[in-house]
């Protein structure tokens, strides 16, 4: 059996005088896609930014590859786990500004925009060469995620932590992006994907194991 | 002292010139401004706090040790750095602290090497000339802090987003917030790079005036002003750096996490 990607073994958060999760396991195989259910307020933002390492947690632990998260450098940790917010902020400028931003970073140092390549992932979320241009600011909700999804799979990840990736979006394009991320996942045989959604359907389309949060005293 | 060259104010006079808070009275009485209550008692505190330094400084002038001057300068440091925090909306943990450090770094290596290296004061304690620079290297300072600290703290919840979208790509939390230090920086030292564009134009700066009743030739009195403006820039660059770097440290933590979790917001008075 192949060794999990990521791990997290005993998790606990403890907010406002109570655990919101804890003793929470996990082991994320490659190839995998988990679902994350659980009701509004369980916790389920706050298990991602804990396991991108953008929150701290007050019991247990995370690794990835076997190595403790606080035995990595965070940038190149964050550059393999990779976390999506629901809201995604719109960078100053064009769509592309926004694409090209995150290759400037040092930890992606070696890495070159390709614009090809953008055009190649837009156009399977059915957006066309225009959209590069066009400014962040005029971007609806759901389009900002589509532009926050192209950036990370420019700079792939190994570890996609998707946060209501389509919350914003319609059925049709909601879809694309189904498949745009199963097409990512099956591309390399290191790869895996966390997602929450509240679309119960697109769940059972896109993983086979879930892990539901809250419920536990 | 007895061969002053200015005119002195005894306390009838100084009666006469505390009258002239009736102007503001009178106004606030007329239109229902409200601020009877507060222009009396700023008045009472400005006039006491004055008295009582200017009877402090007498002693410590006639004193002529250097401790005494240095715990002056520690306890106008001290105030500096709380009235620095007080003007902030945002505090963390260890903020008094920080903006100590900085205010104390700032004014006393910039008034240390002002005194000793370019007015060239014999001894470097003597009290007529290390106080007053010292205390108006701090008031400038003060101003710096409070407002790159005002800004760095602000930007940090504003940006909140914005800062996590750079770390969840892999930026360090220095490539994440550099963006936020220089906005601090820019903010903490403007106003004193535009009081240098208008000085002796528009305004003429208080200690020139100073020493220009005090009967000193206008042509010194304006060689002192270069000297403490320049003072003033130095330390208000040094003082603003100092906070936005240390509270930086505080709220982006070394495993390159924003922790706006440590800021609370305090009640605008």
């Amino acid at each position: 059996m192949t060794p999990p990607l990521l791990t997290a073994t005993g998790l606990g958060r403890f907010v406002a005088d109570r655990w919101l999760w804890r003793d929470l396991e996990l082991a994320l195989a490659p190839g995998e896609t988990l679902a994350i259910t659980g009701g509004s307020g369980s916790g389920k933002t706050l298990l991602l930014r804990v396991l991108a390492g953008l929150d701290p947690v007050d019991a247990g632990e995370v690794a990835l590859d076997g190595v403790p998260l606080d035995g990595w450098p965070m940038p190149s940790y964050r550059a393999q786990v990779r976390y999506l917010p629901q809201k995604p902020v719109t960078i100053e400028g064009t769509v592309e500004d926004g694409l090209r931003f995150a290759f400037g970073l040092r930890v992606h140092r070696g890495a070159a925009f390709k614009r090809e390549r953008a055009l190649d992932l837009l156009a399977r979320v059915g957006r066309d060469e225009r959209f590069l241009g066009a400014r962040a600011a005029s971007l609806s909700g759901g389009e900002g995620q589509l532009v926050a999804l192209v950036r990370t799979l420019l700079l792939p990840p190994r570890v996609l932590l998707l946060d209501e990736p389509t919350a914003s979006l319609d059925d049709a394009t909601a879809r694309d992006v189904e498949s745009l991320v199963t097409d990512w996942l099956a591309g390399a045989d290191d790869r895996a994907v966390i997602w929450t959604s509240h679309r119960d359907e697109q769940l059972s389309r896109v993983s086979r194991r879930r892990l539901e949060l809250g419920g536990a005293p | 002292m007895n061969d002053v060259a200015y005119l002195r104010i005894d306390l009838v006079q100084l009666a006469l010139a505390g009258s002239l808070v009736l102007v503001n009275v009178g106004l606030s009485w007329a239109l229902r401004l409200g601020l009877g209550r507060s222009l009396v008692i700023a008045s009472v505190r400005m006039s006491s706090q004055l008295l009582l330094v200017g009877l402090v400084l007498d002693w410590v002038f006639g004193l002529n040790d250097p401790l005494p001057v240095l715990a002056v300068a520690m306890v106008m440091a001290t105030l500096a750095a709380v009235s620095a925090v007080h003007r902030t909306r945002r505090r963390f943990a260890g903020v008094y602290w920080d903006a100590f450090v900085s205010v104390v770094g700032a004014a006393f290596l910039v008034t240390g090497v002002a005194v000793v290296g370019i007015v060239r004061v014999e001894p470097w304690f003597e009290a007529q000339y290390t106080i007053p620079l010292l205390g108006m290297v701090l008031g400038n300072v003060l101003n710096g802090i409070s407002l790159a600290l005002d800004r760095f703290t602000e930007g940090v919840v504003a940006r909140r987003e914005l800062i996590e979208t750079y770390l969840s790509l892999g930026a360090t939390r220095w490539e994440a917030a550099h963006e936020l230090v220089r906005d601090a920086l820019r903010v903490g030292m403007i106003p004193t790079i535009n009081s240098m564009m208008v000085m002796g134009i528009v305004s003429l700066p208080g200690m020139m005036t100073g020493q220009i009743l005090a009967g000193a030739a206008p042509a010194d009195a304006v060689r002192y002003q270069i000297v403490i403006a320049f003072m003033i820039a130095a330390a208000a660059a040094l003082g603003s750096s100092g906070v936005t770097l240390l509270a930086f440290r505080r709220l982006f933590d070394t495993r390159h996490r924003l922790r706006s979790d440590r800021l609370r917001a305090v009640p605008r008075r």
